[in-house]
């Protein structure tokens, strides 16, 4: 079966020190978590971009490395996380990441896994 | 044996052309892939060009097609097979000769590739090419032509397509009871977009693009002739008809826009009216209490299209099915439609207060030109350009404003 990453983008916050309202967020994720058990087969929770570091190796392999400090694209919304799902098809992993709370205000970039070969 | 008098290539042309999309539908069913099944098609559509006018249209040319496109399909792949040295793969094609799948089953194929092309995940261009390629039959360089849209970037969008098909597992077949009426709804909205996107030109100096047009006629009719008890597939095609008869009279020689009011009514497909008329009311019976929008606009363009002059018009029957259609679909541009009708029944200034108290179109082109007529009717010829060029800024077709910026 295919295999989907379901990318989430939301507001940026810190997951690990959720305040009341994520806590109620958190609550969501756990029931879909348990509602698409059968689907989901891997996934993180990210820090937020404040930690991120992008990293660049000036003129290709082996040359300098570059840092800078935050995520590759500053946008409102930012990736804080992802899934990866088996799925039939794109229909069910469209259905499925509907029901991340992260699409409910935010959005989820499904994306179809390269199988192995 | 050739069809009646048509001349035999004529006549060859016709059958395939008709025949196309269901035999590419269960092509894509047994070899599970688009490509595969569009060159197996294009072969035997090419062999039965050369042969069948020197030989006749055989008694079942779909039997004939759907035969000659599994073999070469099965060449093709045994051709790939041996260049991949993965034998084993094709191996399940190559069955006995199966017999030629009975008409359901082609029906079914038909239905899954259209709800795959119409798939909500692909962009609405990407839905509207690859209809007109696969349903439609139409060549890569046709639908270009079609969207006006260069070659090579018509190529890429159907390649893409296809890709995402394939690579994103978009699923070949018809969605479940559940959520069929959102799809189909989304399979409607294609069509009627090909269908405007030809009838009303939106750029350029053509009024209208026949092809466009008429594909997306054939797509309608080929719906209804699928699922003959959707409401909205009958009011769409009843709205279709009800338009094109109109088709001939809609512009000048030089291309420039004749309105509803100054066309040749005889000129009018009077065949197209009877059948569109017919629909409508097949459409509205089906759905007594919550009309189709599709329908009720239909029901509209027939009291247009019955009209024996444009004095005779009966616009307290349009308004009220304009107020029909704003219970099922409250949109402002059927209010702006609707206020165009007032401006008929009750004076332009009546028509132009309606239009006022509409929100939401301003950047909608139509929005000022018919602001811009209503203000020439009016006398106010100051304000009536000030509409015109906003419509202008907005990109409407030249050949429209012209006539708009014309007085009376």
């Amino acid at each position: 079966m295919p295999q989907y990453v379901a990318f989430i983008y939301s507001a940026d916050v810190d997951w690990s020190q959720p305040d009341e309202g994520q806590q109620a967020m958190m609550a969501e994720y756990g029931a879909f978590g348990e509602a698409a058990a059968a689907v989901i087969r891997g996934g993180a929770v990210l820090y937020p971009t404040a930690t991120a570091t992008t990293v660049r190796v000036s003129g290709g392999k082996g040359g300098d490395v570059l840092t800078t400090d935050g995520p590759y694209a500053e946008t409102k919304e930012v990736l804080t996380g992802f899934y990866i799902l088996e799925c039939a098809d794109l229909d069910e992993a469209v259905a499925t990441a509907a029901g991340i709370p992260g699409a409910w205000s935010g959005a989820v970039e499904v994306r179809p896994v390269i199988p192995r070969m | 044996m050739p069809s009646g008098s048509a001349p035999p290539v004529d006549a060859a042309e016709r059958v395939v052309r008709a025949e196309y999309p269901r035999i590419l539908a269960t092509l894509i069913r047994v070899t599970g892939d688009v490509d595969t099944a569009q060159d197996a098609v294009q072969e035997a559509v090419l062999r039965a060009l050369q042969t069948w006018p020197r030989d006749g249209v055989p008694d079942e040319p779909r039997a004939w097609l759907t035969v000659v496109a599994r073999r070469c399909a099965i060449d093709g792949i045994r051709r790939d097979a041996a260049r991949d040295r993965k034998e084993g793969e094709a191996m399940w094609l190559l069955d006995d000769e199966p017999p030629p799948p009975p008409d359901s089953v082609v029906r079914d194929d038909l239905l899954r590739l259209v709800f795959t092309c119409c798939h909500p995940t692909l962009s609405m261009d990407a839905q509207v090419a690859l209809s007109l390629r696969t349903l439609g039959g139409l060549s890569t360089t046709e639908v270009a032509r079609a969207l006006l849209v260069p070659e090579a970037t018509m190529a890429k969008r159907l390649t893409r397509a296809k890709q995402k098909i394939r690579q994103a597992g978009i699923p070949y077949r018809v969605p479940p009871d559940d959520e069929l009426p959102r799809r189909l709804a989304g399979v409607l909205s294609t069509v009627y977009l090909m269908f405007n996107e030809g009838y009303a030109a939106g750029s350029g100096d053509d009024v209208l693009r026949p092809q466009l047009v008429d594909e997306a006629l054939r797509l309608g009719e080929l719906l209804y002739d699928l699922m003959p008890d959707e409401a909205s597939v009958t009011g769409l095609l009843a709205l279709m008809l009800l338009h094109d008869s109109r088709r001939d009279t809609r512009a000048h020689d030089d291309g420039s826009v004749v309105l509803l009011a100054d066309q040749d009514r005889a000129r009018w497909n009077a065949e197209e009216i009877r059948r569109g008329v017919e629909l409508v009311g097949e459409a509205l019976r089906r759905t007594p209490n919550e009309p189709d929008p599709y329908a009720v606009q239909a029901a509209i363009a027939a009291c247009h299209a019955l009209a024996p002059t444009y004095g005779d018009t009966d616009w307290s029957a349009i308004i009220s099915w304009y107020d029909v259609l704003l219970t099922v679909q409250g949109t402002p541009v059927a209010r702006l439609a609707r206020a165009a009708a007032v401006a008929e029944r009750d004076g332009a200034e009546a028509g132009l207060m309606c239009m006022d108290g509409i929100h939401g179109l301003d950047d909608y082109p139509w929005f000022h030109a018919s602001k811009a007529e209503l203000l020439t009717r009016l006398g106010r010829p100051d304000d009536a350009a000030d509409a015109a060029e906003r419509a202008a800024s907005l990109g409407l077709n030249a050949s429209h404003l012209r006539y708009i910026t014309r007085s009376r």
